[in-house]
């Protein structure tokens, strides 16, 4: 019987191996760190549905509306229609595994997250995704005791196993041992965004190093939306990285201002008085960097959540209060936080159809590492969801694609038996060149720069998977001449709705190639 | 402020261990032992305090905002989190190793699949779908906190690797399932909790201040051995009584 490999084993990943067992499929989770050091268990604010427990006449519809909207129309609509449909059920699963959501009358309680009219969002004061995570890994090791999942800890990546146009497994590297194992069946990639090509510059995890997705895209597969990187409004800065503020501080009443002539200016409540500090994020990051500039304005913008009560503190953002004190040695319930943008989410990825089918048949994709669901922008609330709603489906549809088990016979082309990986001094200074050419702003004369820097840099210490992926994120934010979602061009500030298409790369032939919906023959 | 990291190194788990030190001079007033490692690592060559080359220092770490329990090791004789151990408060000479007990892989990592066996051995899982009563959402929230990072494991008296005894590692995923299950399954648990976890602790609660994430340990370890002992006692008692 084939057994399906996934790597990752974070929130997409043990969702797809929980479905796939419970299926009575075999699996093998891979991935480099335990489930425990993923990524998702960093997620805060909480989860969207439309269970509609608020009284507010919600429904997935509106969940639909507004996520297509909040992606400025760039998203999937089938898979976002799948989606914002799922979610109830999603939410009423994760609820059933013992997931402490905040509760009120026996009830969820829901609350206001940004690019939404309703209160949609299900949390867990403001640890929800380490509370789903320790809920997925008890339920994940039901299965890994009954023999259908298997892990595999401690593997590091190294490359597809493909023949013509199929996977056939990979190939990984037992870190501790140094031990090289080739995994024959198809593949689930649930690697997450690329974050390690902006080492310290974001608020996700330093173990993701990029260099599953910079592999995947070396060996052929088609990537969609590479320029879409979300700057979250309210992140702030301590030694190893940035440090996320929930937008839950937000959607519980905290308030942006700046000192515009030596008074506070609420620039988010005059400029947006319908959702406020609750606008998308592209909208709310982009303000802040203008308000800035503005020429009687003066430091920082500041996040004021002074106004929350005692009780939001102690139910709803507990973790929250405890950290910013930690870090920064203030109590945000007793003056303002200096906040600033941060890059916190890829909504670009490996670009799948709505079954998370990829450009190579026999790998399958889940979770951040996609770009089917958010678009040009994601709302606060759907990663949660569209990890594991998309974990989840992506299994589902593998089930349904039937055993498709090729033997691998030692056949393979991914050659390497260790990461083709430049020094830590080398990854900062590529991190650097992405930063400048893709700010908040960006400009044709910016990226320029950037790729000019990157000839230099590829000239001087050579090619390497993470330079070609970076390349093609540049590429992809030159090729989109117009302004949707977080892709900001001051050189073309109106958005073109001849381009509501996603962007498309790939590698072939040693050329990287990048189009706008015209897909690759 | 410079700062001499001293650090007890060990390039694989069939070589000997040695101590190697390093300067660091941090520039930001909160720099953490991952703030130090990380810059270590980055140098294009690293030299040590004598200025002989160096490989580069193999640690673990993931969030490096103290949620994920990845860096844990042995800081000034402590277990801790790198990530969560401010240099301001440690001194001019900073001592790290790996947990010691767990089987060294490199440097500073461990390999720490022992807590995850003990999980899998006592059968931490939910039998059926189940949902946390509004009462319960307190335990639950604390009891899921847990990091399994090793640090409680490290310095209770009580612990060893392969041993029968599971820990407060053990015991709040427990904890967790305890109060949210019903039926054989729970008594199942009930049962591998006292032999796991009860008995075989010395009530030393070496582990309650060590917690990086702040759990309370003592409050949770009542809770669930009273259900799994004092509960059932009294249980047995009436039974007795009805007899």
């Amino acid at each position: 019987m084939e057994e399906i490999n996934i790597l990752g084993a974070g929130l997409a990943g043990l969702s797809a191996a929980i479905t796939l067992a419970q299926g009575g499929q075999k699996c093998r989770l891979i991935s480099a760190q335990s489930s425990e050091r993923a990524q998702s268990v960093m997620a805060e604010g909480g989860i969207n549905a439309a269970l509609d427990l608020m009284g507010e006449g919600d429904s997935p519809e509106l969940h639909f509306e507004d996520t297509m909207r909040g992606g400025a129309y760039l998203a999937d609509e089938e898979a976002v229609r799948r989606l914002t449909f799922g979610a109830p059920d999603t939410v009423r699963w994760l609820a059933g595994l013992g997931v402490p959501f905040n509760m009120k009358d026996g009830r969820l309680v829901q609350r206001s997250f940004g690019g939404q009219k309703k209160k949609r969002t299900a949390y867990a004061r403001s640890s929800t995704g380490k509370m789903i995570m320790s809920a997925l890994i008890d339920e994940c090791r039901k299965y890994e005791c009954s023999g259908l999942v298997k892990r595999f800890d401690h593997h590091g990546f190294l490359g597809l196993n493909v023949r013509e146009d199929s996977c056939l497994g990979l190939r990984a590297r037992d870190i501790y041992s140094g031990e090289v194992m080739d995994f024959s069946g198809r593949v689930i990639m649930c690697c997450g965004g690329p974050a390690g090509l902006f080492p310290g510059l974001t608020t996700g995890t330093a173990a993701n190093s990029g260099y599953a997705a910079a592999r995947l895209f070396e060996q052929g597969v088609v990537f969609g939306n590479l320029e879409m990187l979300q700057y979250h409004p309210t992140t702030v800065a301590i030694p190893d990285k940035r440090c996320l503020v929930t937008e839950a501080a937000r959607g519980e009443g905290g308030r942006l201002f700046i000192m515009r002539n030596g008074k506070r200016w609420y620039f988010m409540e005059e400029k947006y008085p319908e959702l406020k500090n609750l606008m998308p994020r592209d909208v709310v990051a982009r303000e802040m960097y203008f308000v800035r500039k503005e020429p009687d304005s003066s430091g920082e913008v500041m996040l004021d959540m002074t106004g929350l009560d005692g009780l939001v503190w102690r139910s709803r953002l507990p973790d929250l209060r405890a950290e910013l004190i930690h870090y920064l040695g203030i109590d945000p319930a007793k003056e303002p936080v200096p906040v600033r943008e941060g890059i916190h989410y890829f909504m670009g990825g490996i670009y799948t159809d709505i079954a998370h089918r990829t450009s190579l048949r026999g790998l399958y994709a889940a979770g951040e590492c996609t770009c089917q669901y958010h678009g040009a922008n994601r709302l606060g609330g759907n990663s949660m969801l569209g990890a594991v709603f998309g974990g989840r489906t992506a299994a589902e549809d593998i089930l349904c694609d039937g055993d498709q088990a090729a033997d691998f016979n030692g056949e393979r082309d991914s050659g390497s038996v260790t990461e083709n990986e430049p020094s830590d001094a080398v990854k900062l200074e590529l991190g650097e060149i992405l930063y400048s050419g893709l700010g908040i702003v960006r400009s044709a004369e910016g990226l320029c720069n950037a790729l000019d820097r990157l000839d230099e840099l590829e000239e001087r210490r050579g090619t390497f998977p993470r330079t070609r992926l970076a390349r093609a994120m540049l590429l992809s934010a030159m090729e989109r001449k117009e302004s949707r979602g977080a892709h900001y061009r001051e050189d073309h500030p109106e958005r073109d709705e001849k381009l509501g298409r996603p962007t498309l790369s790939r590698y072939k032939n040693g050329v990287i190639e990048v189009s706008i919906g015209e897909g690759f023959e | 402020m410079k700062t001499e990291l001293r650090i007890l190194r060990r390039r694989s788990r069939e070589e000997e261990p040695f101590w190697q030190s390093f300067i660091y001079e941090a520039e930001d007033a909160n720099a953490a032992v991952s703030t130090a490692l990380n810059a270590l690592n980055s140098r294009e060559e690293l030299t040590d305090t004598e200025g002989r080359r160096a490989d580069p220092i193999r640690w673990e770490c993931s969030c490096l905002q103290k949620k994920c329990g990845a860096c844990a090791m042995v800081i000034n004789g402590r277990p801790a989190l790198a990530c969560d151990s401010k240099l301001s408060g440690l001194g001019p000479v900073v001592t790290l190793g790996p947990l010691r007990k767990f089987p060294v892989i490199a440097d500073l990592i461990t390999d720490r699949s022992a807590m995850r066996e003990v999980l899998r051995e006592m059968k931490i899982f939910l039998r059926a779908q189940t949902e946390v009563s509004e009462s319960m959402t307190d335990i639950a929230y604390e009891a899921s906190g847990c990091l399994q990072c090793g640090c409680c494991l490290e310095i209770c008296p009580n612990f060893c690797t392969g041993g029968k005894f599971g820990g407060m590692a053990a015991a709040l995923p427990a904890g967790r399932l305890i109060e949210e299950m019903d039926g054989e399954g729970r008594e199942e648990l009930l049962k591998e909790y006292r032999k796991r976890v009860y008995e075989g602790c010395g009530k030393s609660l070496a582990c309650r201040d060590i917690c990086p994430a702040g759990l309370d340990v003592e409050k949770l370890m009542v809770n669930s051995n009273a259900a799994a002992v004092w509960k059932a006692l009294d249980f047995l008692r009436k039974k007795r009584h009805e007899v």
